[in-house]
């Protein structure tokens, strides 16, 4: 007698933590191993490119924050370069250093983020409980800059909001001198761990040809041996006055991604400290009352600078007629933001590119062929938040 | 082509009569195409020793809706070799149908998706064209301008009926959509960009 075998269609997710968020996945199993990858996303999209073209550029902003909310103020430097280069404006020296800092501080809570949570998915637990209270001290390194830990509202076009507050220098100082020691502590829960390389070496393996094909970018491509970072490549802001080295993998599998993470922390806590260092007191935005606002103290005096303020915060300032592309090396990969100007005060479209979402296309490549059980480690090391996914 | 003007050169000189307009802005290469010619010219760069195009980072359009060719199409390109970036742009009709890149670059599929979901270009040859982003069912193209900021439909739990229903929207106050380009009689070359700025909205 012979047995008909059907393969099984299973739904994963939207509401499984090992999902990262609101992912729907329709696999195709045959037995244990998965034949086919449907992820159906947009759960969470909120049309985020319809409103910023219905807002001012300075309006627009808190939008970013909220597509990848573990890394805000990566997503609000993209926004802000973009104007900045078509208004052609300079940003004062220690806005770039802030601007840089806080970029890398996004850096290190998407990666302990991201580390943590796919040695979760893969069955530890404490590195999670250790890396949060870590995340935890970053975020309020952010509230202590902004007023807000997660949705920070920070970057302007021509610098940053306000100045760093009176010995938030300092703090994130000795954050840097204490963290690469919780970086040791991961490494040796991890690194090495039997069970961890078990579920991470040789899976979810990209070639250099794929990774290009898939438009991948960030860890994904370096993970790959592709040394390619746009901090180097197509340095902005001050990043080709400081020093780092770009970690690339070997394999382009799950485990040399974790490895590329970690190594990336580090050298994320060595750009901070130079920045510390470098930073010099100074104007922290640029002094075009056309686009960045007066002073308090400024609009109690001078009626020029109260009708700058009243028009900013109203009509909002104007970029002429433009068309850009600029991306910034977010944490995730490359994310970029392609902008049409109008000469009017909001921008004509914003097209936003986000890096997980041409990661996670890649879904069904990748997981083809591999057991159930790696598919939360596959999506773990994808690296993906369904903020800037969905948009 | 190590050079920007280099890479520009190159690219008349060998595909001539394809190319519409080139500039360089930004440090970065824009093309302008016809539409028949895509094929030809994104396989010229990909393929060519000088340019290698490998990576296509996004496609997008933009939405004119005065114009006759109302959409005009986008492509990002991104070189690893020479560290250089095209952007590539066609306008095409409301109901023209364009060619699929998915078989030259694997990444176009999910980006042409999202073009087809978010403005109704249809696409040639695409796999797997269905909508991305908006909800099981949903009506209508959002980013199209003519589309409404608030949507057409809002959805909600129905006790009645014990599940998800869709009601066309109702909202309790209109979205305020302020003019603010110049209250008052300002100066004249505020007046002039105005002007400019009406007609195009």
């Amino acid at each position: 007698m012979t047995k008909k075998i059907k393969n099984l269609n299973l739904n994963f997710g939207p509401q499984h933590p090992a999902a990262h968020g609101v992912l729907r996945l329709i696999l195709e199993l045959d037995g244990e191993v998965v034949e086919k990858a449907d992820p159906h996303i947009g759960l969470l999209h909120r049309g985020t490119e319809k409103l910023i073209e219905n807002k001012t550029y300075m309006q627009a902003v808190p939008y970013f924050d909220r597509l990848d909310y573990v890394a805000p103020m990566n997503q609000e430097h993209a926004f802000a370069l973009a104007i900045e280069k078509i208004l052609n404006i300079e940003v004062p020296h220690r806005a770039q250093f802030i601007r840089v800092m806080f970029c890398e501080i996004g850096r290190i809570l998407s990666h302990i983020l991201n580390v943590t949570t796919q040695a979760l998915d893969v069955g530890a637990l404490t590195p999670s409980l250790w890396g949060f209270e870590e995340r935890e001290t970053l975020m309020t390194f952010y509230e202590r800059a902004s007023g807000s830990r997660l949705h920070a509202n920070y970057f302007r076009a021509g610098g940053v909001h306000q100045d760093l507050p009176a010995g938030l220098e300092n703090d994130i100082a000795k954050f840097c001198d204490n963290f690469p020691k919780i970086i040791n502590d991961l490494e040796n829960l991890l690194t090495d761990n039997r069970i961890f390389k078990q579920r991470n070496v040789d899976i979810g393996i990209v070639t250099k040809q794929d990774a290009l094909d898939y438009s991948f970018s960030g860890v994904m491509i370096r993970g790959s041996g592709i040394p390619w970072d746009l901090r180097k490549s197509q340095p902005y802001d001050c990043y080709n006055q400081l020093e780092f080295k770009i970690p690339v993998g070997k394999n382009g599998d799950c485990y040399d991604r974790y490895l590329c993470r970690i190594e990336e922390m580090k050298e994320s806590v060595s750009i901070i400290k130079q920045c510390l260092t470098k930073m010099e007191k100074g104007p922290i935005k640029t002094f075009d009352g056309k686009i960045s606002p007066p002073s308090k103290k400024e609009i109690k005096q001078s009626m020029e600078a109260l009708i700058h303020h009243f028009k900013l915060f109203t009509e909002g300032y104007r970029v002429p007629k433009d068309e850009i592309y600029t991306a910034v090396e977010a944490p995730k990969g490359e994310f970029g933001v392609y902008l049409i100007s109008d000469g009017s005060s909001k921008p004509y479209k914003c097209k936003i590119r986000a890096p997980g979402f041409s990661h996670l296309q890649s879904m069904d490549y990748l997981i083809k062929g591999h057991m159930l059980a790696d598919v939360p480690a596959v999506l773990g090391s994808l690296d993906i938040v369904f903020g800037e996914v969905d948009r | 082509m190590k050079n920007l003007n280099d890479l520009e050169k190159k690219i008349n000189s060998e595909l001539t009569t394809k190319i519409n307009k080139t500039e360089i802005k930004h440090s970065q290469l824009y093309i302008e195409i016809d539409k028949d010619d895509l094929i030809d010219v994104i396989l010229f760069i990909k393929t060519n020793k000088d340019t290698k195009f490998k990576q296509l980072i996004d496609i997008t359009v933009a939405d004119y809706p005065e114009q006759t060719r109302r959409f005009k199409l986008v492509y990002l390109f991104l070189s690893h070799e020479f560290n250089q970036r095209i952007i590539l742009s066609y306008f095409i009709n409301e109901n023209e149908v364009i060619s699929s890149l998915t078989s030259i670059y694997p990444a176009a599929n999910w980006m042409e998706r999202e073009v087809f979901d978010m403005y109704g270009v249809n696409f040639k040859d695409h796999p797997d064209l269905r909508r991305i982003l908006t909800d099981y069912g949903f009506e209508g193209h959002p980013l199209r301008k003519d589309f409404p900021l608030t949507g057409h439909t809002e959805v909600r739990y129905s006790e009645n009926k014990k599940k998800v229903i869709n009601e066309p929207v109702k909202l309790e106050q209109n979205f305020r959509n302020f003019d603010y380009e110049s209250p008052w009689e300002g100066t004249k070359y505020i007046k002039e960009q105005t002007e400019k700025n009406d007609k195009k909205n």
